[in-house]
């Protein structure tokens, strides 16, 4: 009844172009936009900011570069943790090293120097493909970590390569409280999935999702392969850059390179599988759903253990969750492959409809 | 001289153990298309079986019986219940579930035997062999040897079976198109249960070996990764590849080990130590680049 977009003519160019066609959609999209920006800080608390709100919007960053590769691009990888670490490292030397640098730019600066590195690593691209480059980015994922461990000027000489970042100064403020981080990943975040959302809808995005179905055909069809891979590894690379140098600055505020381990780059891949691949949405949903799974598991498993009075431990509980995780990645790869975003987009249709079902 | 035929045999050798986990991949992406990223999960779950049967008082041959029927039975069931339903998805789709497999079974496994690291003795000493030793002043463990041996005759074995058996030729023509598999009349679903059983006996075997050598623990999923790069080298279809693979992977990597860190101390100072971890992936991915379907792959021929 209420979400129906009978009426709504488009009359101009413009109105057929925008984002977001259909009235309803748009009001969704800034009342979400107004809680997170001004409900949110009033009324959530420290723990919640600290704990789930800043790791989601970065997980959800991180997802959506790796939705842009792999979901739209077609490129299976499995470095995307890599990735992060090199933006991460990056952003904390620029900082380091370059007298006065704004904060912003050396984020910018380490999202810049990720692409640039996978660019490098999606070279191999141009001649393999499937699950052979997914192995190529396993080389990433491993070679980069261990170049930060073992060369002490990318870590100020720091012993097995740990980081303190520096504070976060943003026109002469000092960002300390957890709300203040919390709103400058959440614009971040925000502008950069507008950005993802403008960009595969563009020539550019048309042409990832030509070489995603098939490549040999897309290049008949005139799409210049190289430009169009490595433009996808790059963005897919800036933006994992730009989550990891958001995760070492605004989240942990110390890390080490083992930090970024394979299991990381696997709890991404995950997190589109489950979200949705080739879905922007899908990559928030994928964070939120990795992200609170384990925390709920936590407060349930040793309910229910309590209740029929099974004894419990903490690794069961870690087995237990290594295991749901698993049998969550068959369960939605057999029965939605297309993930909690296509859930999404089949109950908007079902309210087109409602209250008449046909 | 006599220290660099020590690293390169040692390097083979280890290079054997390594192929014994890539037969597996090799085995069920040459008989389904799949590229199975659980392997190394299967090998842990094989070896704990192993341990946990024998934890319960089995003697050893009752329980490697018991630990093949726990794969086959797991084996069957992954079919049955992940497989059968993703029959003409996406091979991209295939591999993912496979890494959801992996993580189910490294779940499983260890809250049905345990999880802390146990021995696995299956008769065979670690130690030197003498001769060797007095003679040629290099150390050459025994149980590297009959590592290899048996390396040798599973993949004897493997490749005979594929090559001439009627079960063989059917496995060969599932991986060829799934869909002219079954229209012909070759039944998809018992082939699979067959691969799987047998990809279960390959990583049991494996695991038995790395479990015997270093310990049955969490470490040996990673074998799987270990595996990959001997995979990408010797080519995804091809038996004789993982070996051959395995043996480049082994040698370069344990060559490299010793050879490469002194010489970027001299350049950069530091310690440049664990190279092994990512020396066989990059090795790998510089040969794809000369030749994309590795060693012995076959040549994929793309059309629209």
């Amino acid at each position: 009844m209420l979400y129906r977009e009978a009426g709504q003519f488009k009359t101009t160019y413009a109105a057929d172009q925008q984002l977001f066609p259909i009235r309803q959609d748009r009001i969704g999209v800034i009342t979400l936009l107004l809680i997170a920006f001004i409900g949110v800080p009033l009324f959530a608390s420290e723990y919640w900011f600290s704990a789930i709100l800043i790791p989601f919007l970065i997980f959800a960053l991180a997802a959506l570069g790796l939705n842009i590769l792999t979901g739209y691009a077609g490129q299976l990888s499995l470095g995307s943790a890599a990735f992060m670490a090199v933006g991460a490292y990056a952003a904390y030397n620029f900082q380091l090293r370059v007298e006065g640098i704004p904060i912003l730019v050396s984020f910018l600066c380490g999202g810049l120097t990720a692409a640039a590195v996978g660019v490098l690593f999606g070279l191999p691209s141009l001649r393999i493909k499937g699950f052979y480059l997914a192995v190529a980015t396993l080389a990433a994922q491993f070679f980069i970590v261990w170049c930060l461990t073992k060369f002490p000027w990318l870590s100020n000489n720091s012993s097995s390569g740990v980081i303190s970042t520096q504070q976060l100064i943003i026109f002469g403020h000092e960002l300390k409280t957890p709300t203040e981080k919390y709103l400058l990943v959440l614009s971040i975040v925000v502008l950069l999935a507008l950005a993802a959302k403008n960009l595969v809808r563009s020539s550019t995005g048309r042409a990832w999702m030509a070489v995603r179905d098939m490549d040999v055909a897309a290049s008949v069809i005139g799409i210049k392969l190289m430009p169009t891979k490595l433009l996808a590894f790059a963005i897919s690379s800036f933006y994992c850059g730009v989550a990891g140098a958001l995760y070492a600055f605004c989240y942990l505020g110390s890390v080490e390179p083992d930090g970024f381990s394979l299991d990381m780059s696997f709890k991404i891949l995950f997190m589109i599988i489950i979200g949705g691949v080739g879905s922007i949405m899908g990559s928030f949903l994928g964070a939120a759903f990795i992200l609170l799974l384990p925390i709920l598991l936590d407060v349930l498993l040793p309910f229910f253990a309590g209740l029929f009075g099974l004894p419990f431990s903490s690794a069961t509980v870690s087995h237990i969750q290594i295991l749901v995780f698993g049998a969550l990645i068959m369960f939605f790869l057999i029965v939605e492959p297309h993930g909690l975003a296509r859930l999404w987009q089949i109950a908007k249709e079902k309210l087109r409809l409602w209250p008449f079902p046909h | 001289m006599n220290f660099f035929f020590e690293v390169l045999i040692g390097g083979l050798l280890s290079g054997v153990m390594y192929a014994l986990v890539a037969l597996g991949f090799v085995m069920i992406y040459k008989a389904s298309g799949v590229f199975n990223f659980a392997q190394g999960a299967m090998v842990y779950l094989a070896a704990l079986s192993v341990v946990g049967c024998m934890e319960k008082g089995a003697p050893l041959w009752l329980a490697v019986i018991l630990a093949f029927a726990i794969m086959t039975l797991f084996g069957i069931a992954t079919e049955k219940f992940v497989l059968r339903k993703l029959v003409n998805q996406p091979p991209i789709a295939l591999f993912m579930a496979t890494i959801g497999l992996a993580f189910f079974i490294e779940g499983l496994a260890p809250m049905i035997f345990g999880s802390e690291p146990r021995a696995l003795d299956i008769g065979i000493v670690d130690e030197p062999i003498e001769y060797i030793l007095e003679n040629f002043n290099m150390v050459i463990s025994r149980f590297d040897l009959v590592a290899a041996l048996v390396a040798s005759v599973l993949v004897a074995t493997l490749a005979l079976f594929f090559q001439y058996t009627r079960v063989g030729r059917a496995l060969r023509a599932v991986a060829d198109d799934h869909q002219a598999a079954l229209s012909i009349g070759i039944p998809l679903q018992n082939i699979w249960a067959i691969v799987w059983g047998v990809a279960g006996f390959v990583a049991l075997v494996a695991g038995m070996m790395w479990g015997a050598r270093n310990g049955v623990q969490f470490a040996l999923t990673f074998t799987a990764l270990k595996a990959l790069p001997v995979l990408i080298l010797g080519g995804f279809t091809s038996v004789p590849g993982a070996i051959v693979g395995g043996l480049i992977i082994g040698a370069s990597e344990k060559l490299a080990e010793i050879y490469i860190p002194p010489v970027m101390q001299d350049l950069f100072g530091g310690n440049f130590g664990g190279i092994e971890g990512w020396f066989p992936y990059i090795l790998a991915l510089l040969f794809l680049l000369v030749r994309p379907e590795g060693l012995f792959g076959e040549k994929h021929i793309d059309r629209v």
